[in-house]
């Protein structure tokens, strides 16, 4: 079976920019390739809209005071990304949230920031040159750690990507248009600067890539990700969402990338890792080599929905991305 | 034999007369299904009273994949607290017993027919069968446990597509759809018998559609839904986060149900070959072949 579907993985053109190739789960690559995103606005709940089509998924919550955004999307979809959240509200975007500091999530900081405005007070702006700043940039600090570099070494990041304020420990709370949100530090999860962001009144929470609809997680261990880190973390996702009634609605999670949904989903998400885990864990116990765990496919059963074509979400980058992640906690 | 076709258009034509088609402009004949049903047992009882038993996928047209999944399954799942409320979802709750209560959304001017509306209280679901021709939602959207539904009337029947379903059963002993189902049904009602027809398509779970049928008679059972409220609590203590599966290989139950009907574990394991008469020949066949070589 595998075999059969690794040979249709062949035929996909692998054309989209950056991760987002490895984004579409094998599944759908099988019903050919598609024409570029275009870019969606739906109502979430609240005060809250995903922007999807840009890369990662973009949570917009409006208001009287203005805008904030959690992630902003593939650089190259800046404009477009900024086009749409006009067509929402005229107000300004005050506050970005990153969710972690993958390209597809943070490449559009620069040019939202800067199309963006900070506040500061009558008695500051009406004096200083330098208070139009752009919006803040808010992350948990290791996405800052990641994305810049101590002097005199080259940074990864261009220095108008970086987050503008970073929080230490395991949380940052902020109220803007009212509503009070929580940006939830997750410990070595998808990456080692995760955050979910909770919009408390709305009932919403943007998971960044924690959380997909669309493929397996991918545990960026080289920056700091873990496979006990990521269960870990949707079981915090589990903890606070609460279903409207017979697990439907009430909570909604805007994921990483892929479609809105509730604790149902999340569960099975969690369910699905949760099982591959413990079967990679089963043979690894058993004495069996990384070889012959991907031989045994331990993620058959989830592949038509989750395997990447290309990527760190193809089923057997998964696999060894586990086995690696629990070799390194023995 | 011409006869016996006059006779039967006579008997039809009223009732597709009556149908809303006749009072909604533009709209094809249908028939009225307002009114409240109750399902008939008379079809895989067994199945749909007390359950199916544990590793019985015999006769459906199950993929690999769907197959380890549900010998992964383990039912004290379904003791985890953020399991227990789960629906029984569009593609599987007709099986069941419930009330079914069906009627109309008109609009109040026109009279056009917007939607046909079902509640189903057993699960306490409200359904929208939209008629309006509004297409289906964007894939960003959110999936329900009754999905989305269009509908249109074909001659007498109700003819409905639905996506955006939750994943749910094929067969409540650990086959389940995915996300990506899209199920086809056909309401067709007979005086005072209405025949519900699904046709369950899943790229992912099955090899073919899967089609089943149920039956329903005038009945108002309002009121006796005896699963729903649920409230969901924590009846076995386990670690945070466990998820209770069987590993490969290791389902105690997988020979239970193919010994107790004498019928070979290949069999129990379904797949679309199990469905087919040709399948007990073939069965036939091996199982002669030792004795024709004595």
């Amino acid at each position: 079976m595998i075999s059969k579907l690794q040979k249709g993985w062949a035929t996909v053109a692998a054309g989209a920019a950056l991760g987002c190739a490895g984004l579409v789960s094998l599944g759908r690559a099988q019903q050919g390739p598609s024409a570029p995103a275009e870019l969606q606005m739906l109502p979430v709940q609240g005060n809250v809209y995903l922007l999807a089509g840009a890369g990662g998924n973009i949570a917009v919550q409006v208001g009287s005071q203005g805008t904030l955004v959690v992630d902003t999307g593939l650089a190259n979809r800046s404009e477009q990304i900024l086009a749409s959240i006009h067509k929402l509200t005229p107000k300004p975007i005050q506050y970005i949230i990153n969710t972690h500091v993958h390209a597809d999530h943070t490449g559009g900081n620069d040019t939202l920031r800067k199309a963006g405005a900070t506040y500061t007070g009558a008695n500051v702006t009406a004096n200083l040159t330098d208070v139009k700043l752009g919006a803040q940039v808010f992350s948990h600090d290791n996405v800052l750690q990641r994305m810049s570099a101590p002097s005199g070494k080259q940074a990864l990041r261009a220095f108008g990507d970086w987050p503008t304020l970073t929080f230490f420990g395991d949380k940052k709370q902020m109220s803007f248009n009212g509503e009070p949100i929580e940006i939830l530090h997750q410990p070595a999860a998808h990456t080692d600067g995760d955050s979910i962001v909770f919009f408390r009144r709305s009932d919403v929470i943007a998971a960044g890539d924690i959380f997909l609809t669309t493929t397996y997680p991918f545990i960026d261990l080289g920056r700091g990700g873990s496979i006990q880190g990521e269960i870990n973390a949707l079981n915090n996702i589990i903890d606070i969402t609460v279903p409207l009634r017979q697990e439907e609605g009430g909570t909604y999670v805007i994921p990483g990338h892929g479609r809105i949904a509730d604790r149902f989903e999340v569960v099975e998400y969690r369910d699905m890792v949760t099982i591959v885990r413990d079967r990679i864990r089963a043979g690894m116990k058993d004495g069996m080599t990384l070889d012959q765990i991907k031989a045994a496919h331990p993620t058959l059963d989830y592949d038509y929905r989750y395997g990447a074509q290309t990527g760190f979400s193809r089923p057997d980058a998964f696999v060894e991305a586990v086995y690696q992640s629990l070799a390194k906690s023995q | 034999m011409k006869i016996l076709i006059l006779g039967a258009i006579l008997i039809s034509a009223p009732a597709f007369a009556q149908g809303p088609g006749s009072y909604n402009p533009g709209s094809a004949p249908g028939l009225d299904l307002a009114g409240n049903w109750g399902p008939v047992f008379h079809e895989d009882a067994p199945e749909r009273g007390p359950g199916p038993e544990l590793v019985n996928f015999l006769g459906i047209p199950i993929t690999d994949r769907a197959r380890l999944a549900g010998l992964s399954y383990d039912a004290s799942r379904f003791t985890v607290p953020e399991h227990q409320c789960e629906v029984h979802g569009v593609q599987y709750m007709y099986r069941g017993p419930m009330n079914l209560r069906i009627w109309e959304e008109r609009d109040p001017v026109t009279q056009e027919l917007i939607a046909v509306k079902q509640y189903i209280d057993n699960y306490e679901q409200t359904r929208t069968i939209w008629m309006d021709g509004r297409p289906h939602p964007s894939e960003y959207a959110p999936h329900t446990w009754m999905g989305f539904s269009t509908g249109q009337w074909e001659g007498n029947a109700l003819t409905v597509t639905t996506t955006h379903i939750k994943r749910g059963w094929i067969r409540r002993n650990g086959l389940r759809s995915s996300d990506q189902a899209v199920l086809t049904e056909h309401f067709i009602r007979h005086e005072n018998h209405l025949t519900h027809i699904t046709i369950l398509n899943d790229p992912d779970s099955l090899t073919e559609p899967f089609i089943r049928s149920q039956d329903f008679i005038p009945r108002s059972l309002n009121g006796q839904g005896w699963l729903y409220p649920c409230d969901a609590v924590v009846e076995i203590e386990r670690p945070r986060g466990a998820v209770p599966h069987y590993l490969p290989g290791k389902n105690p139950f997988i020979g239970e149900f193919a010994n107790r009907y004498k019928i070979p574990v290949e069999a129990a394991l379904g797949g679309a070959e199990t469905m087919y008469p040709e399948f007990q020949l073939k069965l036939k066949r091996r199982a002669d072949a030792p004795a024709a070589q004595k």
